[in-house]
């Protein structure tokens, strides 16, 4: 009984202390609810885990066989999600709240279509000179932002959803003018300047996985290096923790803001090209918002705005997204993985209410305690 | 002496001595409050341990302890904010439970807390009726009788308020006042008043003392909390003392003398006065001349503001609050763009350098606000430790990659060096440290540069008295070392205490500057107050 109070206790302790393991629980919290709402619309929830096991390990309970190309499927579609989640989290780390990933992203890939359409058509310098242009293309529509925040105060925030407007249609305007293009595509990218790998395809049998995962991995590797290792990382933090203090120390804060929003464009932009060139085979004319960009929010939300959490999350909301169409095979609504991510978020939102609470609960017990005594 | 062996040999802070001037027992129906055996604990701490507080009728009974002791818990107790786990508290000879500050009211007592809870842009009556609004027949909000009521109370206890004035036009000395009419409008006879004299200039901590002797005249009971042991012998009758949620004891006032006091609340003598030997000043390091700053409005806060201060003596600025010490600061230090004039370090112009630049210039600063300025609470010992040169070597090599090794053992070594009490070392959060020993990171992180200037605001507020002690003396060796030292503080004991020249600061302008010993508190405290030096000058002649 009472090693039973105290192991409960330290789970509660443990939540309180611990970032990564209430994320966690949010999680659970979420996936509970979506379960429960599957049961209220009278569908048989169990659809929705065997959806979620195939996505994972590729394994299909009902045929009894691995489909491979289910867990290739999986990391195409979480890339995205984990790029514009390090591009809200590098921002967030600055104490910036970047809800532009979204136009960051849209420059990237118009920026990694006119390239991939109209550059020389060099094998493998033209897409990697494509991708780094994404990222260039995202890194001045987020240091624009950062510059306008630094030198004239204004809203970050504000900025970057005006920004995402203007990138979008700007975006529809240039793409349509290339030769070609009809009002939702343009011609198909010459061969030199796709993504796609031959040797990822035949590893999970003709998926969608291409060379976009390596610049994914290094991305986060790059992140964590930055963040918590470099002089630049110490200073972008100390910025975000308190900018005051930043300026005490001599840490020149505007430059801080510039760099740190360039630095999270450049993740939204390369995820912009990676989609654009991974996923397609031609440039496509954005008729609205692809939403890997807002999505990046609650995924950096998840993940506590560090590089493992970030990838993680990113991991947890691609399967969501590419279970979907299993869910449905299983009649279960697809729409119920949007429910459960708006879920998390709702829940990632109110994690501060929940610390309070359960402080509050161990401070009352403690205090029972010492009376009982 | 009689207090030999009255500090505690067993460090548990249990009173195990005898007070040998036991006060006389008085009945109790002579007590106005009655507090027997009071505990309080939150998680990790007992902030009250079995205490006992009896005031007297018509008595100023000051209650005295370090930041910590409990003596805030126990007026919050009193006041009903808080609920106590045991103990029973009588009011008047009646026990009587006090759920919440409503029935402390109703109980007849009154609290003026330290920080006031005022509405700036509303009138003197406005703030004092609010939450007790007395209405017409109509419902309308009757503040003509309010009026009346408030003029006469202000009458009676010689408080010279004006009822109709606006909060935002009167002084902050004026503002307790209001505090303490708030109470007395609602009929209070027991005032709790909770370190009143620390947003005071010293002529209006005597006025305090005048209103609180009136008070006392016209029949009220007064509990006095203070760190202050002057004002606690210039207006109490008797002392309670905590240390560390225990009870102390309770003395007659006049009985003991301030160092006795103060050996009571820190457990071991202490010393007032800093040794420190005759200065000896060199060249001017810091010139700062026809400096204007504005402040956070705009407004020039500095207005042409000349001052030196030279290497080996401390110079310190007295003032009251917001009279342009900050801005004077922020020039200094780079973190405000100076209006006009120049500011020379060794000759050298900084005034239009970075923040950044101006530290490599040599500039060191302590700033007023720890947490505001001085730390990055969410950094841990170790990376605030190197705020100011975490992108030079040993910490940071030429590609921009930071070694942590060498920060860690940088911060290991400072934390010996400096006394700083981290339980988990250099990795701990400054968050989860004490007060005193935050400011001593920030001290060990400035002093281990080794500035020219060393620009020190309020280096001791809100800390204990070791720590206070701790922090002065390592301000005096900087100066011993060498350093020019610019001292901005409110508390004027320690200007008088540390400084060897001190330059009184009024609305931006440089009042006056003396050599330690030319002057006394009350000269000071009229340059404070906005009288240009001819005033002190006549005093002297």
């Amino acid at each position: 009984m009472m090693i039973q109070a105290s192991r409960k206790r330290s789970l509660r302790e443990l939540l309180i202390s611990s970032d990564g393991a209430l994320s966690v629980l949010v999680v659970l919290l979420g996936f509970l609810c979506g379960t429960i709402l599957i049961l209220v619309v009278g569908r048989n929830p169990v659809g929705m885990y065997k959806a979620i096991l195939q996505v994972l390990t590729g394994y299909n309970i009902d045929r009894g066989r691995f489909y491979v190309r289910y867990i290739g499927e999986w990391l195409a579609q979480s890339m995205p999600y984990i790029l514009c989640g390090l591009s809200m989290a590098f921002a967030a780390r600055t104490g910036l709240f970047n809800i532009g990933g979204e136009g960051q992203y849209v420059i990237g890939l118009t920026v990694a279509q006119f390239f991939a359409l109209l550059g020389p058509q060099i094998p493998v310098l033209h897409w990697m000179i494509a991708l780094v242009l994404a990222m260039i293309g995202g890194a001045l529509w987020g240091g624009i932002v950062g510059w306008l925040k630094a030198k004239y105060e204004v809203s970050e925030v504000v900025a970057t959803i005006m920004l995402n407007y203007i990138a979008l249609y700007a975006s529809r305007i240039l793409i349509m003018r290339i030769p070609g293009t009809n009002t939702y595509k343009t011609p198909d990218y010459p061969v030199t300047a796709l993504l796609r790998a031959p040797f990822l395809e035949k590893l999970t049998s003709g998926s969608m996985l291409n060379l976009g995962i390596f610049f994914v991995i290094l991305s986060v590797i790059v992140y964590w290096f930055i963040i918590e290792k470099t002089r630049l990382g110490y200073g972008l933090r100390a910025t975000g923790f308190n900018k005051d203090a930043a300026r005490y120390g001599g840490i020149p804060v505007v430059k801080s803001i510039v760099l740190s929003m360039a630095i999270a464009g450049a993740f939204a932009g390369l995820a912009g090209g990676i989609v654009s060139l991974g996923s397609f085979r031609f440039g496509r004319v954005l008729s609205g918002n692809d939403g890997y960009g807002f999505a990046g929010i609650a995924v950096a939300l998840v993940g506590n705005n560090t590089a493992l959490g970030t990838l993680l999350a990113g991991l947890l909301f691609g399967m969501l997204s590419s279970a979907q169409p299993l869910m449905e095979s299983n009649s279960i609504p697809k729409e119920i993985s949007y429910i459960i991510q708006g879920l998390v978020v709702v829940f990632i939102a109110i994690r501060g209410g929940l610390r309070i609470v359960m402080t509050y609960s161990l401070k009352k017990k403690a205090a029972q305690e010492a009376q009982g005594k | 002496m009689i207090l030999n062996g009255l500090s505690d040999a067993n460090g548990a802070g249990q009173p195990i001595f005898m007070l040998q001037w036991t006060y006389t027992e008085f009945s109790m129906e002579n007590n106005a409050i009655e507090m027997t055996g009071i505990t309080k604990t939150f998680p990790g701490v007992v902030a009250n341990d079995n205490i006992n507080l009896s005031v007297l009728d018509n008595e100023v009974h000051a209650l005295l302890g370090e930041n910590g002791a409990g003596k805030s818990t126990l007026m919050s107790i009193l006041f009903g904010s808080y609920d106590p786990d045991a103990g029973t508290i009588r009011i008047r000879g009646k026990e009587v439970k006090i759920k919440d500050p409503n029935a402390a009211t109703a109980l007849g007592i009154g609290m003026v807390h330290q920080h006031f809870k005022l509405v700036h842009n509303y009138t003197v009556t406005e703030n004092i009726v609010l939450g007790d609004e007395s209405r017409t027949r109509f419902g309308m909000l009757d503040l003509k009788t309010a009026e009346k009521r408030v003029a006469e109370l202000s009458e009676k206890y010689g408080l010279r308020v004006n009822p109709r004035d606006k909060i935002e036009d009167i002084s902050v000395g004026m503002q307790q006042r209001v505090e303490i009419l708030k109470t007395l409008y609602r009929n209070a006879d027991i005032l709790i008043l909770d370190e009143p004299s620390a947003v005071l200039t010293p002529q209006e901590i005597d006025e305090l003392m005048d209103i609180i002797r009136r008070l006392k005249s016209e029949g009220k009971t007064i509990i006095l909390i203070t760190h202050k042991l002057k004002e606690i012998k210039a207006v109490a009758e008797r002392c309670t003392v905590l240390r560390r949620g225990k009870y102390i004891g309770t003395v007659d006032v006049r009985d003991v003398s301030e160092e006795q006091m103060a050996e009571m609340m820190v457990g071991r003598a202490i010393k007032f006065e800093i040794d420190k030997a005759a200065e000896n000043p060199g060249e001017v390091l810091l010139a700062i001349s026809n400096l204007s700053v504005r402040n956070s409005r705009g407004l020039l806060g500095v207005k042409k503001l000349s001052l030196d201060v030279r290497a080996g003596e401390i110079v310190g600025i007295a003032g009251v609050d917001g009279n342009g010490q900050t801005e004077l600061i922020y020039g200094i230090t780079g973190l405000s763009r100076a209006e006009t004039g120049s500011i020379t370090v060794r000759g050298k112009e900084i005034s239009g350098m970075t923040v950044k630049e101006r530290i490599l210039a040599g500039v060191g600063h302590i700033p007023e606000d720890r947490h505001r300025h001085g730390l990055v609470l969410d950094f841990s010992v170790a990376e605030n430790c190197v705020l100011k040169n975490y992108d030079s070597p040993p910490f940071s090599d030429g590609l921009g990659v930071l070694d942590f090794t060498a920060i860690n053992s940088h911060a290991a070594e400072l934390i010996s060096q400096y006394d700083i009490r981290a339980g988990e070392g250099p990795s701990m959060k400054a968050r989860n440290m004490s007060g005193g020993n935050q400011q001593k990171v920030i001290i060990a992180r400035e002093i281990d540069l080794s500035p020219d200037v060393l620009v020190v605001a309020q280096p001791t507020r809100g800390l204990d008295v070791g720590a206070i002690e701790y922090i002065r003396k390592r301000i005096v060796a900087e100066r011993d070392k060498g350093r020019a030292i610019l001292l901005i503080s409110f508390e004027l004991d320690e200007i008088m205490n540390l400084c060897d020249r001190i330059a009184i600061i009024s609305k931006g302008e440089i009042a006056g500057i003396f050599n330690s010993g030319e002057v006394d508190e009350h000269q000071i405290g009229f340059m404070m107050a906005g009288s240009k030096n001819k005033t002190a000058e006549k005093e002297r002649a």
